[in-house]
């Protein structure tokens, strides 16, 4: 893709959700605060019934929140946002059946007043990218469940956004194709810079795919951990998955998903140190090295809250160029 | 099976064809034959032979010159209200139903009423409308789109509030403005119910144009059914039936063409969701 899009902050603060429709109230997600830093792939699991598919749509701007506010790149969330693109677990009906695979990709662009000869420059780009370059003139309905995934990611792809939300977007294909978008996402994702949301249920998805993922509790919903997957940027079906650290990650977050499930509402519910916090004393070069980090992370913060110390600085800093 | 070169794919596609075209003339013809042989030397003034019957075809209709002819006198006023009617109604039908299909509220409000007036047999009207608009091409005009904007209202409804919640979210995330959703969304997405209710609304407008046509009789093909059946010209009526009944079947057979280009997708779609492929 020739420019290079550039992703944006997403910030989700004290996020509630409660439907009130017909009957009781349900509250959906309790609150729910967290950053996504511009150009990050961030993973969110949780239980079945997390409230996951309700965040997603919340971030999307297609559901308003009870309270609370979701920002893209300082911009509150009040409708769809302009520069995100979605990707939903029903490929089958987010595509118009009517419509061939290259216009289904060009119809959002022509809502942006992208020129005709860039659009067609655009879709056959993207339909290049998801390997799909003879597929234009198809419908949707003329390919597999994989291909018409390819086709929603092409899609959002072309109308390059500056965040892409993923919901659940390979639960319904086979194992195979699975792995396969999988590499794909994480492909586009280095190339155009884009912040990634992807909602899944699959743990081994998450940690393979994200560079944070986001546990999430049982409904009423809240942030368990923010777990950093530390696999390097280049990820790997087999090198990767079968990486210690990868297991250590999973598993960890597989009990604590585990434990959510059963009702836990906090890392000390559940048992569970911090997955950064190594559980038996056996701690690698790098987990020694993030500990580290941690622990230096503290004071720092502290030093920077301090209200005290500022003006001090900026006093001496002034004085100085005075002098 | 070796048939998939070009010339033997052109030959099997003419030979479906053919056989497309016998399946939809044979029994037809069937009819039309035991008619024929029922009805020879039929000395019943009320049953003619349909040799009679067919010679009206000649002496009635065809007269020339061609247009002066009561084939042109009748059948183009009549068709002619017809396709105005007709289409008032599908327009009428279809822009209040996305409307109505897209507004919640505004369903809720109008369904009722809508319930009351769908429930009126078209046909009543005849003599209400006659009132305000005369017996001139206005009230003709007026009773087929009153009766035929229903199915076709109703259909749309359905085609709107049936649309695909995915899809609406999809045009909603991308920011899809309002004329760009109505014709890449809300039209299509309705399409084919709207060709539903559109079928439907057709036959009832043919029925409703000599309907009207009988009530205040001075053109049309009503009109010609209902003088020939007051002078006892029977076999002339029998002969502005089989008139009546082409026309029939000509206004079907330019909607099914029609439907199939517009509804090309929604067949192929059809295919795989019920191949589950």
């Amino acid at each position: 893709m020739a420019g290079k899009t550039h992703g944006a902050d997403l910030s989700v603060r004290n996020v509630r959700k409660v439907y009130t429709g017909r009957g009781a109230a349900v509250e959906a997600i309790q609150d729910l605060s967290f950053d996504v830093k511009a150009g990050e792939l961030v993973c969110v699991v949780g239980p079945s019934g997390a409230g996951k598919t309700t965040l997603l749509r919340i971030l999307a701007g297609l559901l308003g929140s009870t309270s609370g506010e979701v920002a893209l790149g300082g911009d509150l969330v009040k409708g769809p946002p302009p520069g995100m693109a979605v990707v939903l677990q029903e490929y089958g009906r987010s595509l118009f059946p009517w419509m061939t695979v290259a216009k289904n990709i060009e119809l959002p662009l022509k809502e942006k007043g992208v020129p005709k000869a860039e659009r067609k420059r655009l879709v056959q780009e993207a339909l290049d990218a998801v390997s799909l370059a003879d597929a234009g003139r198809s419908y949707p309905w003329q390919l597999s469940g994989g291909m018409q995934q390819r086709v929603a990611i092409a899609r959002a792809v072309a109308y390059e956004p500056q965040v892409l939300l993923m919901d659940e977007p390979f639960a319904a294909v086979d194992a195979q194709t699975r792995l396969e978008l999988e590499d794909l996402v994480r492909a586009l994702w280095q190339r155009l810079g884009v912040t990634v949301v992807f909602v899944t249920h699959d743990i081994d998805e998450a940690v393979y795919l994200g560079e944070h993922v986001f546990v999430l509790s049982n409904r009423p919903t809240i942030l368990l951990e923010k777990v950093t997957i530390d696999l390097g940027a280049n990820r790997d079906q087999v090198a990767t998955r079968t990486h210690p650290e990868f297991g250590r990650l999973r598993n960890h977050v597989y009990e604590l998903v585990q434990h959510a499930k059963k009702g836990a509402r906090s890392l000390d519910e559940a048992g569970l140190a911090p997955a950064w916090l190594p559980a038996n004393g056996e701690t690698t070069v790098r987990q020694r090295e993030l500990i580290t980090a941690q622990a230096l992370a503290a004071p720092v913060v502290d030093a920077t809250a301090d209200v005290d110390d500022a003006p001090v600085d900026d006093a001496e800093q002034a004085g100085s160029a005075e002098a | 099976m070796s048939a998939s070169t070009p010339a033997a794919r052109v030959l099997r596609a003419a030979g479906l064809g053919l056989w497309k075209a016998v399946l939809f003339v044979l029994l037809p013809a069937v009819l039309v034959t035991i008619w024929w042989f029922a009805s020879a030397g039929s000395t019943d003034p009320q049953v003619p032979a349909l040799s009679v019957v067919l010679e009206k075809f000649s002496t009635v209709w065809f007269t020339e010159p061609f247009s002066q002819s009561l084939f042109v006198k009748a059948v183009v006023p009549s068709v002619t209200r017809l396709l105005i009617g007709f289409g008032i109604a599908l327009v009428l039908g279809v822009v209040l139903g996305v409307l109505i299909g897209t507004f919640r509220p505004l369903r809720d409000f109008l369904e009722p009423a809508l319930e009351f007036f769908r429930a009126i047999p078209p046909p009543i009207l005849a003599p209400i409308l006659m009132l305000f608009l005369g017996i001139d091409h206005a009230l003709k005009i007026a009773i087929i789109a009153v009766g035929a904007v229903w199915p076709i209202l109703l259909n749309t409804i359905e085609g709107v509030r049936g649309i695909d919640p995915v899809l609406k979210d999809t045009a909603q995330a991308y920011r899809l403005g309002p004329a760009r959703r109505l014709f890449a969304l809300t039209l299509p997405g309705a399409g084919p119910q709207i060709f539903t209710g559109a079928r439907q609304a057709l036959s009832i407008a043919m029925i409703l144009m000599v309907i009207g046509e009988m009530f205040a009789a001075f053109d049309g093909i009503g009109s010609a059914i209902a003088t020939f059946q007051a002078t006892f010209a029977t076999a002339s009526m029998w002969s502005a039936v089989l008139i009546l009944g082409s026309i029939g079947v000509v206004l079907a057979l330019l909607f099914g063409a029609v439907e199939r280009v517009v509804l090309k997708w929604y067949r192929g779609y059809l295919r795989t969701q019920r191949g589950g492929a």
